[in-house]
């Protein structure tokens, strides 16, 4: 029998990089099929250009920068992050958005920092950060569900809308937003702020086509979906609970307590919960290790901030989504986050003020 | 290398105000949206960098130590209403296109900076000089960043020429593609914050090989003859 003999710390490490990086992409397979049904093909054929995207990228600056990019590439972060940036983005946005994105992400976000584990922001999310500041219209242009849709897309429509802004049978990207009555549909998150806006009250917004059952259409099984293959990260135990349960708990504090104090102007926290990308949020991208807080009380307080962003952003902000905005923000306070929850070193207690009081009674003992 | 080598190498390379001092950021990071807009914020300060540098190195042993600050602000701020003037008058489009940034000028420590540890030192002819070299450090920067943003951000260079040089420059608007909509983020104050953090890496990365090409040469004519005046 042959036994390894290892130095100290003995911790069996279970899983890569890689691995775990894998794991993550295949916990977002139920929440990718829910967005292909329900907003068309648009989310694979922008992964595929991110990936390709990525790992020419990727590539590329490695080897600028004399080190082995076979092993960074199989490591998948960059897939990850591909992946996170295509499901973000709108779903007919044009190719060359995501190749611009993907890009920035890689070059600039994550390279220029340092590569993977450098890092200070998470990549993906800067990346959609900048495509929304660069590109207004094409990154608020959502497409809707396809069920309420007067010209459903099929798989080869999606690359021609990507590709040439028309779909095979030539409609444009107005066209195919337009609701079976003739309306153009936003959103649920922009028909509830514009409503609002209007002096309208969340009662008489929820009555657009937009919502089903007062929550948002389409949307709520995007999330739900998101839900189940974070619940299942969960378990295999990828990521731990503290950051999805703070960027949840914090959504939920603030939208409950605005709720009871006005429910004519704030929406459900049932319907922040399930709309936009919260759950791909709480699950998928504020528990990036990298760029999320590295303590445990920490990750609770950088979920919770997150959460608290998103909402104040989304009720009172100018834009209709915050998840990109509310991570970055927190991945700049994580420094500060992670120096006021150090963990209590072994060993060492924590009221050293009444071992210095016992010692004084101690010494004044032997002095009499 | 003599005085004006030193000069030049000091003012275009080793010690350029904006990627090696980090001096005049506001003005840099602001108007470089347009090469043209880089260039005559650049010139207008490559003026009043050289008015300023004269008037204080003739100055020099009458000003007293103590109050020698305000002093020198007080020419570069004469100075700068001069450019101003002169501005409004000529390129007027231009004046309103930098706007608050002209006399801003006054503000880039740049310029108070090589008063200070240059011009108050030194003869006139190498303050005048300096006051050039360093001006034009300071506008290859500009002009470079303008470049890269309005490259980024529009597709086109030197729109606008014009409204620096006359009518006959507008013919000298290069589009070098068609955007279907403007990249937001160059022309945006964060783009230049990024172009910036790209010119100083670059800079950074081949300072190690551009120095030893000019010092090697450098070098040489020490061999060859001694050396005529102490580094500064």
């Amino acid at each position: 029998m042959k036994f390894t003999l290892t130095s100290s710390p003995h911790q069996r490490v279970k899983r890569n990089t890689g691995q775990v990086m894998r794991l993550v992409m295949y916990a977002a397979v139920p929440g990718l099929i829910a967005q292909t049904w329900f907003f068309g093909w648009g989310a694979l054929v922008h992964f595929a250009i991110a990936a390709l995207t990525v790992v020419i990228t990727e590539a590329a600056l490695l080897e600028l920068r004399k080190k082995d990019f076979e092993l960074a590439i199989k490591d998948c972060s960059a897939l990850l992050t591909a992946l996170l940036i295509a499901i973000s983005i709108p779903p007919f946005a044009p190719w060359w958005i995501t190749v611009i994105g993907s890009f920035f992400a890689i070059a600039i976000v994550k390279q220029l920092y340092g590569g993977l584990g450098f890092n200070l922001f998470n990549p993906a999310m800067a990346a959609y950060v900048m495509l929304l500041v660069s590109f207004p219209v094409h990154m608020t242009t959502w497409s809707i569900p396809q069920a309420l849709s007067l010209y459903p897309t099929g798989f080869f429509d999606s690359i021609s809308i990507i590709f040439t802004g028309y779909s095979s049978d030539g409609y444009s990207i107005t066209q195919l937003r337009t609701y079976i009555d003739g309306y153009t549909l936003a959103t649920p998150l922009d028909t509830l702020k514009t409503a609002i806006s209007q002096n309208l009250t969340v009662a008489e917004a929820i009555e657009s086509p937009a919502f089903e059952y007062q929550l948002g259409a389409g949307w709520f099984w995007v999330n739900f979906a998101y839900l189940i293959g974070g619940v299942y990260l969960l378990k295999i135990k990828v990521i731990n609970w503290h950051i999805p349960a703070g960027v949840i708990g914090g959504i939920l504090l603030l939208s409950l307590a605005m709720y009871i104090f006005d429910d004519g102007k704030f929406a459900s926290p049932l319907f922040h919960l399930f709309s936009g990308g919260l759950m791909m949020g709480a699950f998928f991208i504020a528990t990036d290790p990298v760029s999320a807080s590295t303590t445990n009380k920490g990750r609770v307080i950088f979920g919770l901030g997150i959460g608290l962003w998103v909402y104040i952003i989304r009720t009172w902000g100018g834009y209709p989504d915050a998840i990109a905005f509310a991570v970055l923000v927190m991945n700049m306070a994580v420094p500060l986050i992670d120096y006021y929850t150090r963990p209590r070193t072994y060993g060492h207690k924590t009221e050293h003020k009444k071992t210095i009081a016992v010692k004084h009674i101690d010494s004044q003992d032997k002095s009499e | 290398m003599n005085e004006y080598q030193q000069l030049t190498w000091q003012g275009i390379w080793k010690n350029n105000p904006a990627i090696v001092q980090l001096l005049g950021l506001c003005p840099l990071l602001a108007v470089t949206m347009t090469v043209v807009n880089g260039l005559g914020l650049g010139l207008a300060t490559t003026l009043v960098l050289i008015g300023s540098n004269c008037t204080v190195s003739l100055v020099r042993n009458w000003v007293p130590n103590e109050i020698r600050i305000p002093i020198f602000v007080m020419v570069i701020a004469a100075f700068v209403t001069i450019v101003q003037l002169v501005m409004n008058a000529y390129t007027f489009q231009l004046y309103e296109a930098l706007g608050i940034f002209i006399p801003l000028i006054v503000t880039n420590c740049a310029i108070i900076g090589r008063a200070e540890a240059y011009a108050s030192k030194n003869p006139i002819k190498y303050a005048a000089f300096d006051g050039v070299m360093m001006g034009l450090g300071f506008t290859l920067v500009l002009v470079i960043l303008g470049g890269m943003r309005e490259l980024l951000g529009y597709g086109t260079l030197f729109s606008g020429a014009d409204l620096l040089l006359g009518d006959w420059a507008s013919a000298m608007k290069v589009t070098v593609f068609e955007a279907e909509s403007p990249f937001l983020l160059a022309i945006l104050p964060p783009g230049a914050f990024l172009g910036m953090g790209l010119l100083i890496a670059l800079k950074n990365a081949l300072n190690n090989r551009v120095e030893s090409w000019v010092e090697s040469a450098d070098e040489e004519k020490v061999v060859q003859r001694a050396r005529v005046t102490a580094e500064s």
